[in-house]
């Protein structure tokens, strides 16, 4: 049985700003899937949505934050971590997410994602990495598999690309996954677990860029999932130097960090905020 | 999927019915649910919305067992499925070659 | 916990200063990264805030430290950063987005000699077209400028205040000298400093807009986490924080944006005169060469000219009706800054040709003597 009547709703409508869908992401592209997987994992964790607070840059991954029915904050290309570093330390209570790309958290924001991970401020940090910066028309990225064709390398990618769970885990991240967008239930789990690990927590989802990615690189949206179905393997605990994407040897999927540290507001109230200051000012 | 033998509780399992929902106008025709439905409840439909992109069509309206996949895969919030009240749980038998 | 205001008398720095004034301005968070001449800013603030309960955090670089006090800002909690000219180049596109998304902080710039890397350790006033230019697109902007440690104190506590009710980037455009000079500052009692907070979003949760504009022209603004879920975006938008790439949206939300200055500059700028009555010609000027003109004035006034000071406490919005209502009656204007012309142009434009306009300028990297200011006016006039 089916029921096409328009006024029925949709299980996640309630998290998602519903005058603005259907939203811009080209048919066949896999961000939808991430972000309705991300808004499921919010709703499963049980954390308070109220305090939940969606931060991220510029670029189609992105956009995100204008769908989501949350406190959401649409920054500068690149600058989502220091933002959202910002918003947490002023208000430690508010559960962070940054919801980007890679080019925007991996290139121009390289930098503030390694302190962000060095610091362990704790936020989450999801990265859909569809290898390309796909909302300028498909440019090549810091994640672009090698000899990929992109509208600034027509005769091929000559550089390797970035290996992400590999610098997260580099720079301290305390949860590491990657996921496919085909891998619905375990990215949904895993953002969860994201969500609920104290401290700078980072999941990769791979997907396709049918339009500006795919389309020079002779794939389909439903090549790309094929290709995610038969050209990865799940290798839980695998480790991060392993995983550089590779779809001929295989992609390695799976949860490859998941520890606690003291965080960035542990660390700074223990040692900056020493409680003789408070005790000298109840004694006085 | 095609078992190559009848399971010896096929008789006890219940098989959960499913009912689909399609949000018809945020469809926009990139077929992951067509592809991925476990039990291929799912086609193309030769209809428009009114974007111009032709959404799903259930063709198997007793064979969705309510896995939630097309609900979890659509990138658009377009598709889902909710438990059919009604339905009796024993219709559904598993398909077998010998069948 | 120590005092956010440490009432009573010091000899302090203008950086000290600065930092004081933004605690006693209820300034909670700090985002910062060294430079010469603002790095005491953020050394004396980091050892002050936690006394206070606020964070401080030295972030990776400029624009990190931009972009987090922005998020803190959204927060609900009042932040600047100090920097000095190429941290500002740095933070111009994160201004930008305080700007576009209508969130208060104030931004120090403790000026040096530029272009570039420039003279690191010597003051200039090179970047003011920069402080009210320096973002691309067009939109307005407030920018102070103090004499003394004593006024960079106090115009800290005024920088945040304007930004607080304007919900605009404020920025205070001091220099190496004020900096890192050392002055007697008063610093009084904690109840006779008036602070202002951003106006708060009140009503139903459900039908906010964030960008609907009070009775003077700001929207009340809702902080993250309150429940009021909205949407903050530096894409051109429309008053439920959507983004709207039209025409109209886009000269809707600029209406907006430059409105709430333009329509407030009786309440924004400030200016201070001296011996301006029966003056011929006029000196205008800011920051550290103020105190060069002051004694420019009485030196000319000694030898019988008639010479008045203007003095520019709020730099943009430019005080340009005074500057046209002074042409009206003066013989001519002296501009002095330490730089080859920069309010200058802002001086000549406003006088519109009614009374000629002269720079007394230098490269950067020292003051200005009276002296020379002394001669060039006796040239020119």
């Amino acid at each position: 049985m089916t029921s096409t009547k328009k006024q029925i709703a949709h299980p996640l409508d309630d998290l998602l700003r519903t005058d603005r869908i259907p939203h811009i992401w080209c048919p066949g592209c896999g961000i939808g899937t991430a972000f309705a997987s991300c808004l499921t994992a919010m709703k499963a964790s049980g954390i308070d949505l109220k305090k939940t607070v969606m931060v991220s840059g510029i670029g189609c991954t992105a956009r995100g934050a204008g769908y989501v029915m949350l406190d959401s904050y649409h920054a500068t290309h690149g600058r989502a971590i220091p933002f959202a570093t910002g918003l947490k330390l002023a208000n430690p209570e508010l559960n962070v997410v940054v919801f980007s790309g890679d080019g925007d958290l991996f290139a121009i924001g390289g930098n503030h994602f390694i302190h962000g991970a060095r610091r362990n401020v704790d936020i989450t940090v999801v990265c859909v990495n569809n290898l390309n910066y796909g909302m300028t028309g498909g440019q090549v990225a810091a994640t672009t598999p090698l000899n990929f064709k992109t509208t600034t390398t027509p005769a091929g990618n000559p550089d390797g690309p970035f290996n992400l769970p590999l610098m997260a885990y580099a720079s301290g991240a305390t949860y590491v996954s990657r996921w496919t967008i085909l891998h619905t239930r375990d990215m949904t789990e895993s953002i969860k677990d994201a969500l609920l690990n104290r401290g700078f927590a980072f999941v990769e989802i791979l997907s396709p860029c049918p339009v500006n990615f795919g389309r020079r690189n002779k794939e389909s949206a439903l090549d790309s999932l094929r290709l995610y179905q038969e050209k990865t393997i799940i290798k839980n605990d695998a480790h991060p130097t392993e995983l550089d994407i590779d779809f001929d040897r295989g992609v390695i999927l799976g949860k490859f960090v998941d520890i606690e540290r003291p965080t960035c507001i542990d660390r700074y109230d223990s040692t900056c905020r020493p409680p003789e200051l408070f005790n000298e000012e109840k004694a006085a | 999927m095609v078992l190559w033998r009848v399971p010896f509780d096929s008789e006890e399992i219940q098989t959960t019915i499913g009912i689909v929902h399609i949000l018809e106008d945020r469809c926009k025709g990139c077929g992951f649910c067509i592809e991925f439905c476990p039990r291929q409840v799912l086609e193309f439909s030769t209809r428009f919305n009114t974007k111009g992109y032709h959404p799903p069509l259930v063709i198997k309206p007793d064979g969705c067992v309510n896995c939630h996949y097309c609900e979890i895969i659509c990138p658009e919030f377009a598709i889902y499925s909710v438990e059919d009240p009604t339905a009796d749980q024993q219709a559904a038998a598993p398909e077998t070659e010998a069948t | 916990m120590r005092p956010a205001v440490l009432t009573g008398e010091h000899f302090m720095t203008g950086d000290v200063a600065c930092a004081e004034g933004a605690l006693a301005a209820g300034c909670l968070f700090f985002g910062g990264y060294p430079i010469t001449p603002a790095t005491e800013i953020a050394e004396h603030i980091s050892g002050r805030l936690p006394e206070v309960g606020g964070t401080f955090i030295q972030m990776e670089d400029e624009i990190a430290a931009m972009a987090s006090i922005v998020g803190a800002s959204c927060a609900g909690v009042k932040s600047m950063t100090a920097t000095s000219g190429p941290g500002l180049s740095l933070m111009l596109e994160n201004i930008g987005l305080a700007i576009c998304t209508e969130t208060p902080c104030v931004v120090v710039d403790v000026q040096r000699a530029g272009p570039s890397t420039g003279l690191p350790t010597q003051g200039a006033q090179g970047d003011m077209m920069q402080a009210r230019w320096g973002s691309h697109g067009h939109y307005e902007i407030i920018a102070l400028a103090p004499a003394s440690p004593q006024e960079l104190f106090y115009q800290t506590i005024d920088a945040f205040n304007l930004s607080e009710t304007y919900r605009v980037p404020v920025l205070i455009m001091t220099d190496e000298m004020i900096g890192h000079l050392s002055e007697r500052v008063v610093i009084p009692e904690a109840k006779a400093i008036h602070t202002v907070s951003r106006p708060r979003a009140r009503g139903r949760k459900d039908r906010f807009k964030p960008f609907e504009p009070g009775p003077n022209g700001v929207a009340p603004m809702a902080i993250a986490g309150e429940g009021y879920r909205v949407h903050i975006t530096g894409l051109t938008h429309d008053e439920r924080g959507y983004p709207d790439m039209t025409v109209e949206g886009q000269e809707v939300m600029m209406d907006r944006i430059v409105g709430k200055i333009r329509n407030n500059l009786e309440h924004i700028i400030q200016t201070e005169s001296y011996r301006l009555d029966d003056a011929e010609i006029v000196i205008v000027s800011y920051g550290v060469s103020s105190r060069t003109s002051l004694a420019a004035v009485d030196e000319a006034r000694e030898q019988g000219i008639k010479v008045g000071f203007l003095r520019l406490i709020t730099v943009w919005p430019f005080p340009e009706e005074k500057i046209r209502e002074l042409a009206a009656r003066v013989k001519g204007f002296v501009t002095v800054e330490i730089n080859l012309g920069q309010i200058h142009l802002e001086v000549e434009r406003s006088a519109r040709g009614q009374a000629p306009c002269v720079l007394v300028g230098h490269a950067g990297g020292t003051i200005i003597t009276p002296e020379r200011v002394l001669n060039v006016l006796k040239e020119s006039f």
